[in-house]
């Protein structure tokens, strides 16, 4: 019953292993790198990046159709730029870094939706905007794959910089010699992996599977060390168990595996140990010194 | 444990062309103790920023004889720092570390030895386990003293290192002042408490965007000093002409 439940769909269909494989890579790497995003209250530039790679894409889409390595530049290319561009808008201008961003990213999107429709029909938009867990090719994999790794070797190697670029910038840029670089740095493994996670789950969803676990994650432990990896096990939870329920379905990959995400979510939100509501509505007794 | 001298020649800093320093010439000896006091908006923390790298002069050159800008440490304002940030009271510590072993490198049993000693040395022992985030004003700002023992840099930057904390942790930091000074460290710090600054400073830089007074802290302090002090510092001029003062008029 249950290895029929669970079990057989990856058993009997090779599309279902490969969506598999596809959305663990994406949750695996993207989830650490939402805890940061939390952390330094970078919550919604996580959003409005996963927007802001769109015209990249369709550009790469214009020229080449669905090919992986024009849209992925592409995509690579924009979500860069706006990174890059609005906070040095935010350094330069008047506007604070938020403002600059949400106005660089709408400009994005917009351009992105009309480029794509230039050429394209609604249902290349839609495979732009919700992505295609249940196509993915061994090309598409490969790549998935490689940016996992490459994003968690990338994070294990400068994950004392960050640490401490979060905790106080002034004087992570005093002593250390990545100076001035580590945010970019960090900026640009999100954009690598919200293009990763674009093929995948599309350019709305990808950041969902970044955001949402590592939010879950916060609301059950303070430590950052069991954080990660927690947030990590939630984010591959819900690419399984959403998969299996997006099977049985029948609804899109994609949005099922970000619900699911959203119920661990809602779950933690309630019962979570560390800032749930029933902890904090239901203190325990005080501590006597 | 003899750093060189900081000599600054005619230095003005400020945003936006705007000086908040204006004009200022002067050496920071070796093992000097360099009290920075004057009014609010009198550019003492911009003069700070100014030698600890962060802030370029839009004016006049800082020098620094043989140092760099590795030999300074610089305690900011404590609201830079993200005090929610889950890590606790000994790695907060370690971070100080970093100079020496880098972003890479372990802690070695001597690191650790360090931290040990540092969080000794300001009273916090007991509480390595204490999340940043739990930590009191005071115990905060001992565990930021603590951190720049790490660090263990010959010249030390402190911005307003005493406010808002209490009398008995004042005492405390001010007894890592003195070691510092014992090891001939250079120490300059922007102080309200002009009681401090008499206390534990010989040198004082009386400062109200110009210079009023460098020198003893018996004569900086004075009455009619800190009264031009408070004077000088007005309002931005919106209708600001540029500053002429270091034109030298031509010869016939």
């Amino acid at each position: 019953m249950l290895h029929e439940l669970l079990i057989a769909p990856f058993a009997d269909y090779e599309f279902m292993r490969r969506a598999l494989v596809g959305a663990l890579a994406l949750a695996v790497s993207g989830s650490p790198l939402g805890v940061f995003l939390i952390l330094r209250r970078m919550s919604l530039a996580g959003d409005a990046l996963s927007h802001a790679i769109l015209p990249g894409a369709a550009l790469g889409y214009l020229v080449c159709g669905l090919s992986l390595p024009a849209m992925t530049l592409g995509g690579l290319a924009a979500g860069l730029a706006v990174a890059v561009v609005s906070s040095a808008a935010a350094r330069f201008t008047a506007l604070r870094e938020d403002a600059s961003l949400a106005a660089f990213y709408l400009v994005s999107l917009a351009l992105g939706v009309a480029l794509v429709s230039l050429k394209g029909s609604n249902i290349d938009l839609l495979h732009v905007l919700f992505g295609s867990a249940l196509a993915l090719d061994d090309e598409t994999l490969i790549f998935l794959a490689a940016i996992a790794s490459f994003t968690l070797f990338a994070l294990a190697g400068f994950y004392r910089a960050l640490a401490l670029d979060t905790l106080d910038p002034v004087f992570a840029r005093r002593v250390g010699p990545l100076g001035e670089a580590i945010p970019f740095a960090f900026l640009a493994l999100v954009v690598l992996n919200l293009v990763a996670g674009f093929h995948a789950l599309g350019t709305l969803m990808a950041v969902g599977v970044i955001m949402l676990p590592a939010a879950s994650a916060r609301l059950w432990t303070q430590d950052l060390t069991i954080a990660l990896p927690l947030a990590a096990a939630v984010g591959a939870a819900s690419s399984y168990f959403g998969l299996v329920a997006s099977f049985r379905t029948g609804l899109p990959a994609g949005p099922v595996i970000i619900l699911t995400a959203g119920g661990a979510y809602f779950l933690s939100l309630i019962f979570g140990r560390s800032g749930g509501v029933m902890r904090l509505r239901r203190p325990r007794r005080h501590l006597e010194g | 444990m003899n750093a060189g001298a900081i000599r600054l020649e005619n230095v003005t800093l400020g945003y936006e062309r705007r000086p908040a320093v204006h004009h200022l010439t002067g050496v920071i000896g070796p093992a000097d103790a360099l009290a920075v006091c004057g009014p609010n908006g009198a550019g003492k923390s911009t003069l700070l920023k100014g030698l600890a790298g962060l802030l370029k002069p839009i004016g006049g050159r800082i020098l620094r004889e043989k140092l760099s800008l590795r030999d300074i440490a610089f305690l900011p304002q404590a609201a830079e720092i993200d005090l929610t940030f889950p890590i606790d009271l000994f790695d907060f510590v370690a971070t100080g570390a970093t100079r020496r072993i880098g972003f890479f490198g372990g802690m070695d049993r001597r690191e650790e030895e360090r931290v040990e000693a540092a969080i000794a040395a300001v009273g916090l022992e007991g509480f390595e386990d204490r999340q940043l985030g739990a930590l009191s004003g005071g115990q905060t700002q001992r565990a930021l003293f603590a951190r720049l023992i790490v660090e263990d840099r010959r010249v030390i930057l402190l911005d307003e290192p005493f406010g808002a904390i209490d009398a008995s942790t004042i005492d405390d930091l001010v007894k890592i002042l003195a070691r510092w000074r014992e090891e001939r460290r250079t120490i300059v710090a922007v102080l309200h408490e002009l009681e401090l600054a008499r206390r534990a400073f010989p040198q004082t830089l009386l400062l109200a965007r110009e210079p009023i007074f460098w020198g003893s802290t018996r004569e900086a302090l004075s009455e009619s000093r800190l009264g031009e002090a408070s004077r000088m510092v007005e309002a931005f001029d919106r209708e600001a002409r540029e500053c002429r003062r270091d034109e030298t008029p031509h010869a016939a």
